[in-house]
């Protein structure tokens, strides 16, 4: 009996040892898979990576060409996509979570959300092409409608032509689902009991979602959002298939102005057979790392700062 | 790891790098347009507004190249360029949504026709010579030179399979095929010129609208062959052989500047750009296509391309000048037969 116990132990130890190599052997390989593209990135385009790289536009020598106007540009198109689907994506998972009621019409609502996020994004690129670009053809593009002067800030345009505001909103399509799941796990995880407290003193269901649930489910939206964010600035295909310019000399002025984005930069660089332009790929893509990394950062320490009230 | 830029490699054998002596020429070249533009109309610096530029990948180093002098020049103009092919390219520009549009062809009958349904007018300017460049790898030692039946019998629908199969004295080994895509003036060039109207292209062949995409695929593969524009070989002729190709007369003929002039390069091809006839009105784009044909005659050969000979130039200038709308290679919804130096007017 006492035999027979001890083999079964360590039977038991033996499975639970081998279930930890295991997870692991799949993190390493995570780890080492990219450990190895940032390192031979980083060996090929850091001596590239300088002051001048970032405040040059593109050019055709290697040596004089830089990043200046893809760099804004992808600011630009991300906080235009930012706004507009932050506010959304959250707009609808609180009606979704507090307000609507188990019907046939949320279950259908539901549905379509999810399958929305598996949706390619160049699909959302050709929608874009239609609705904002072209406006479905309603007017042809070099007859478009206009509010205010050109220079100004303010200038708008219809039908968008390949605007950065048409680029915001195609990545704000594309992220959007993803921002919506999100936002609703984050309202699901909150307790209910909060909720019921709230309601039992008196509080009307607006009040319960501001002071409440929204705060409670913030840290989990933000979470979300870094996520949601990180694919919008990755983009390439969409924003290729609304306008996809290559080359341009100007940084955004207005939410009229043409524009490049960082991936669509480092596409064109990359897909020439020159090595000099293959460097500047690289180096674009540090830039692009460490402008990821500066938007997450920011909504880490957004984060830290809102958790902090709801644990004392 | 330092953070300064590496310096460009002055033995390289990149001929944009090489430019020494093209920057003085273009440097009067520039200085010449500022001062007419500063007599005719205003200071090029004064000039606002955007200019969307797309279509072929062909013209694209030349587009590039003029692009990123006139941004030194007129400073407060937003230039763009995309590269969406010729046949892509016209279709954003037959509805407005671009000012110019680059082709490496002239104009289709069903292209003039959307233009006119969408009201665009348009001004055609020619702006360089191209040779069609038929590239195989380095290490391909055994294609000295190329017939136009040849070629026909590589790329036709239901062609050979092995490179034994064209020539006999060629080794028994796969043909791996590139071509530049359907949307692209190249493409579109090379199949009247080579296959002829009648025949198809085989689908079993890697294709690209990004020509820098074939110079890798052909540089990569010893069994490769694939054509594109004269200046993304000269631009990558450490990576390529370019084939000669024999002519009507019996010699073969290897792609280059001479060869284009003196009209033995049985493949050389116009290539333009389109300007819609509304944005030709503005200030910033008359100013753009001045700039481009006062410039581009020095930056096409920079970047590989041939200048049009003299009366050419002359004609195009003119045409441009005088606003000459419509196409001269499409008459009454059909195309016009022959060749570019006898039909253009």
């Amino acid at each position: 009996m006492m035999g027979g116990k001890t083999i079964a132990t360590t039977r038991r130890l033996m499975s639970n040892r081998l279930f930890l190599y295991g997870c692991l052997t799949a993190t390493s390989i995570a780890m080492l898979v990219l450990g190895v593209l940032m390192i031979s990135i980083a060996l090929e385009g850091w001596s590239s990576v300088s002051w001048r790289f970032l405040d040059s536009f593109a050019s055709r020598k290697a040596a004089q060409a830089g990043i200046k106007a893809p760099l804004v540009g992808s600011l630009w198109v991300c906080a235009i996509c930012a706004l507009v689907a932050l506010p959304m994506g959250i707009g609808t998972a609180i009606y979704l979570e507090e307000f609507a009621k188990r019907s046939r019409l949320k279950h259908l609502i539901q549905l379509n959300i999810s399958n929305l996020s598996g949706v390619p994004s160049i699909v959302y690129g050709i929608l874009a092409l239609a609705a904002f670009v072209r406006f479905f053809g309603v007017s042809t593009g070099d007859a478009p409608w206009s509010i205010g002067d050109p220079e100004s800030l303010f200038f708008v345009q219809f039908p968008f032509g390949p605007s950065v505001l048409a680029g915001g909103l195609t990545l704000a399509l594309v992220v959007l689902p993803i921002m919506i799941i999100a936002s609703q796990e984050a309202f699901r995880a909150v307790p209910q009991s909060l909720r019921q407290g709230a309601l039992a003193l008196g509080s009307t269901p607006w009040q319960v979602i501001w002071r409440v649930s929204f705060p409670a489910a913030l840290p989990t939206i933000m979470t979300g959002a870094i996520l949601a964010m990180s694919r919008a600035i990755g983009e390439a295909a969409p924003l290729l298939v609304i306008g996809g310019f290559l080359l341009v000399f100007q940084t955004p002025t207005n939410l009229m102005s043409d524009f490049t984005v960082l991936p669509l930069q480092i596409f064109n660089w990359a897909g020439r057979p020159q090595a000099d332009f293959h460097k500047l790929a690289a180096a674009a893509i540090i830039v692009q790392l460490v402008v990821l990394l500066f938007f997450n950062s920011i909504a880490i320490i957004i984060r830290q700062k809102l958790q902090r009230p709801l644990q004392s | 790891m330092t953070t300064t830029m590496t310096n460009p490699a002055p033995s390289t054998t990149h001929p944009v790098l090489r430019r020494g002596r093209v920057t003085a020429t273009l440097a009067a070249a520039i200085t010449i347009f500022s001062f007419a533009a500063t007599t005719s109309t205003q200071d090029a610096s004064t000039l606002k507004g955007s200019i969307r530029v797309d279509g072929s990948s062909t013209v694209y180093p030349i587009t590039e190249a003029v692009a990123e002098e006139f941004s030194k020049v007129a400073t407060k103009v937003s230039v763009t360029v995309g590269i969406s092919g010729t046949g892509g390219g016209f279709k954003r520009f037959c509805g407005g949504e671009t000012a110019i549009s680059a082709a490496s062809r002239p104009i289709s009958p069903s292209e003039v026709e959307l233009a006119a349904t969408n009201k665009i007018e348009f001004i055609e300017v020619p702006v360089s010579y191209d040779a069609l460049s038929v590239v195989v790898n380095p290490n391909n030692h055994w294609m000295k030179s190329v017939t136009i039946p040849q070629l026909k019998a590589i790329y036709s629908a239901g062609g050979a399979k092995t490179w034994k199969e064209i020539d006999a004295s060629w080794p028994d080994r796969p043909l791996k095929l590139f071509s530049p895509g359907t949307d692209s003036g190249t493409f579109d060039y090379f199949k009247e010129a080579v296959i002829g109207k009648e025949g198809k292209v085989r689908s079993d062949i890697s294709v690209s609208e990004d020509d820098n995409v074939l110079v890798l695929g052909v540089s990569g593969d010893q069994d490769a062959i694939g054509f594109f524009g004269l200046a993304y070989f000269e631009e990558n002729k450490d990576k390529l052989r370019a084939v000669p190709i024999v002519s009507a007369t019996g010699g073969a003929i290897s792609p280059s500047a001479s060869t284009v002039n003196d009209g033995t390069y049985p493949l050389s091809r116009p290539l333009f750009i389109y300007v819609n006839a509304k944005a030709a009105a503005k200030p910033e784009v008359a100013a753009f296509v001045d700039f481009y044909l006062t410039t581009c005659d020095e930056l096409a050969s920079e970047v590989g391309y041939v200048a049009l000979p003299s009366d050419l130039r002359a004609k195009s200038a003119a045409n441009w000048k005088a606003r000459r709308l419509g196409t001269q290679f499409v008459k009454d919804g059909k195309k016009v037969d022959g060749s570019f130096s006898t039909l253009y007017q």
